[in-house]
């Protein structure tokens, strides 16, 4: 009789980290930035961020019930929890609810799902979302608000708050209360001819770029929290350094060298390393255990690819930002970088052709 | 003659079963440009199926004196000019569609749909039954294209058929709805990525018809032997 045993061949390595100790991981990691987001954006941010993970949640739901998976197991792993997160993180705090809803359905139904789920996805879903909403609705994608947080008297209350979200039980005008966000506000200033010096001249502090009290996406302003998360993933040894690495020295190094060429055109690599989303991106997203290289030299390469990239369309680019883009760009490099740069199978070389095999003494 | 039930056969081949674009995935290329509006793809399908017949009942008429040698440069010359004298035409008689398809008349030609029933169909069937083959292929383009672009256009515009009286005549002017009042739109959906998204839940929809008609035959079937 066949043995109905699989086919096994050690060795095995075991690993005692589940999917979903990851994932939880990953989210207390992101947990102080967020926190702070939602207090320095008031009830319209908490309002899109319970809607947007919400949402996210039901998708994956209704797509697990259709493909007939097992609803609870998979729902439990917090993968469609932690999508919706970071979805909702790099939006703009004050956008509309259905910008929430229809970003988590592109993000869990077009991006993750139709693909086969958690571990098939070519792209990250979070940014696929991002840039087909960007695309589709640049005037809400980009309508940035000055911090509002939650305590000050010029917050809008939770009543109000339902106005900016969903639409009705107040009024509040958007015009009055928009902000661009730095790189937004540098991009139109160059366009209009205006040096550096003069566009940035009342922008905030290094400090509040440092704390994140500047307008930007609902999670990505606060350059510490960020970091301090990135670093427990690190210290947790859920991501390595080699990607966050890779792309922050991707987008200092071109910065660095134009600044140095034209401070009056070009800004400062730490204005570029604190702004908008780079930590966000180079700790949480880049990341990304699904889309990123499998090895270390491939993950060196991918995280090089999307600093330049960043770099590249933040300077040159129609966007003031291009996070999404250059990570969307890189995911789909990619399998190419994992054919290229493979791990050396145990009793071969880098080429995949077996040693010389030493012969035993004494034949 | 032919008998009705090959007719019918003919017909629902082209229409569902080997449908242009739902089943065999050809002509793709004009239906991601077109397909923004379903008055485009209206217009672009029945384009096509106008081309598809004339070219279908020439080819299958001149099919005994081609030898099988020189016979797809002679497939494409005959595509060629019956294509021209429709680009030439709309432009003449329906100038507002031309402006919107403009470059994809003329890529006619190209399109994979024609030479490949010329070449799998009209020159090995007589003349009616190849009429009728372009006639049933070109009216499944016609409505895939036009499916499509209802679905993308509810989504990216929240209209249907705007523009139908411009562009097809004052007929049909009564297909103009405004769906979505107030609708801010859905740029991706226009853009040629809405075009490959809703195609694949097209096709999704197809298999899951197609499943569902097999399973039903199969219990008729079933109910019958016993």
């Amino acid at each position: 009789m066949i043995s109905q045993r699989p086919f096994v061949a050690g060795p095995f390595a075991h690993d005692v980290r589940t999917t979903p100790m990851v994932m939880t991981w990953v989210m207390i990691a992101l947990a102080p930035a967020t926190v702070f987001g939602l207090g320095l954006f008031g009830w319209p941010a908490v309002y899109l961020f319970a809607v947007t993970v919400a949402s996210a949640v039901l998708f994956e739901a209704v797509c697990l019930a259709i493909a007939g998976k097992p609803l609870r197991a998979t729902l439990a792993d917090g993968s469609a929890v932690l999508s919706g997160w970071i979805l909702a993180l790099s939006l703009p705090p004050w956008a509309p609810w259905w910008i929430g809803v229809v970003g988590s359905f592109l993000a869990i139904v077009i991006a993750k799902q139709v693909f086969g789920g958690l571990g098939q996805n070519p792209f990250n879903p979070a940014m696929v979302a991002r840039v087909a909403l960007l695309v589709s609705f640049p005037l809400e994608m980009t309508r940035t608000v000055a911090p509002r947080p939650i305590f000050r008297s010029d917050a809008p209350g939770v009543i109000d708050s339902l106005a900016v979200t969903f639409g009705f039980g107040g009024h509040i005008d958007m015009d009055a209360v928009s902000s661009a966000s730095l790189l937004g506000h540098a991009k139109t200033e160059l366009a209009r001819g205006v040096p550096l010096s003069q566009a940035l001249s009342h922008a905030g502090s290094l400090a509040d770029q440092l704390f994140g009290i500047v307008p930007g996406s609902l999670g990505e302003t606060s350059a510490l929290l960020l970091l301090a998360g990135g670093i427990l993933l690190l210290a947790l040894r859920i991501i390595t350094w080699h990607t966050p690495a890779a792309l922050l020295f991707g987008v200092l190094a071109p910065a660095t060298a134009m600044h140095l060429i034209d401070p009056e055109r070009y800004l400062s690599p730490l204005t570029h390393a604190l702004a908008a989303s780079t930590l966000f991106g180079a700790f949480f997203i880049a990341t990304d255990l699904v889309t990123s290289p499998v090895t270390r030299a491939g993950q060196l390469i991918y995280g090089t690819g999307c600093g330049v990239l960043i770099y590249v369309i933040r300077t040159w680019g129609g966007y003031p930002e291009g996070m999404a883009f250059a990570i969307l760009l890189m995911n789909a490099a990619s399998p190419l970088i994992d054919r290229w740069v493979r791990p050396r199978i145990y009793g071969r070389d880098r080429k995949g052709r077996p040693l010389a095999v030493k012969p035993k003494e004494g034949r | 003659m032919m008998k009705p039930s090959r007719a019918f056969a003919i017909l629902t081949d082209g229409l569902w079963t080997s449908n242009v674009t739902l089943a065999q995935m050809l002509a793709l290329c004009p239906l991601m440009a077109v397909t923004g509006s379903a008055t485009n793809g209206l217009g672009m399908g029945l384009a096509t199926t106008v081309c598809l017949v004339a070219t279908n009942v020439v080819i299958s008429l001149v099919r005994g004196l081609i030898t099988p040698q020189v016979r797809i440069p002679a497939f494409i010359l005959v595509i060629a000019g019956i294509v021209t004298v429709a680009d030439l035409a709309i432009n003449a008689w329906g100038h507002e569609l031309y402006k919107v398809l403009g470059l994809f008349i003329p890529l006619i030609v190209t399109n994979c749909v024609i030479l490949g029933r010329a070449e799998a169909f009209a020159s090995r069937n007589g003349p009616a039954a190849s009429a009728l083959d372009g006639l049933g292929m070109g009216l499944g383009f016609t409505f895939a294209l036009t499916l499509i672009g209802c679905i993308r256009e509810i989504l990216g515009s929240g209209t249907l058929f705007a523009n139908a009286s411009l562009m097809l005549g004052p007929a049909f002017a009564g297909l103009e709805t405004v769906v979505i009042p107030e609708y801010k739109g859905f740029l991706l959906m226009i853009l040629p990525p809405g075009g490959f998204l809703v195609l694949a839940f097209v096709l999704v929809a197809k298999r899951q018809i197609d499943g569902l008609l097999a399973r039903r035959r199969g219990v008729a079937a079933a109910t019958a032997r016993s």
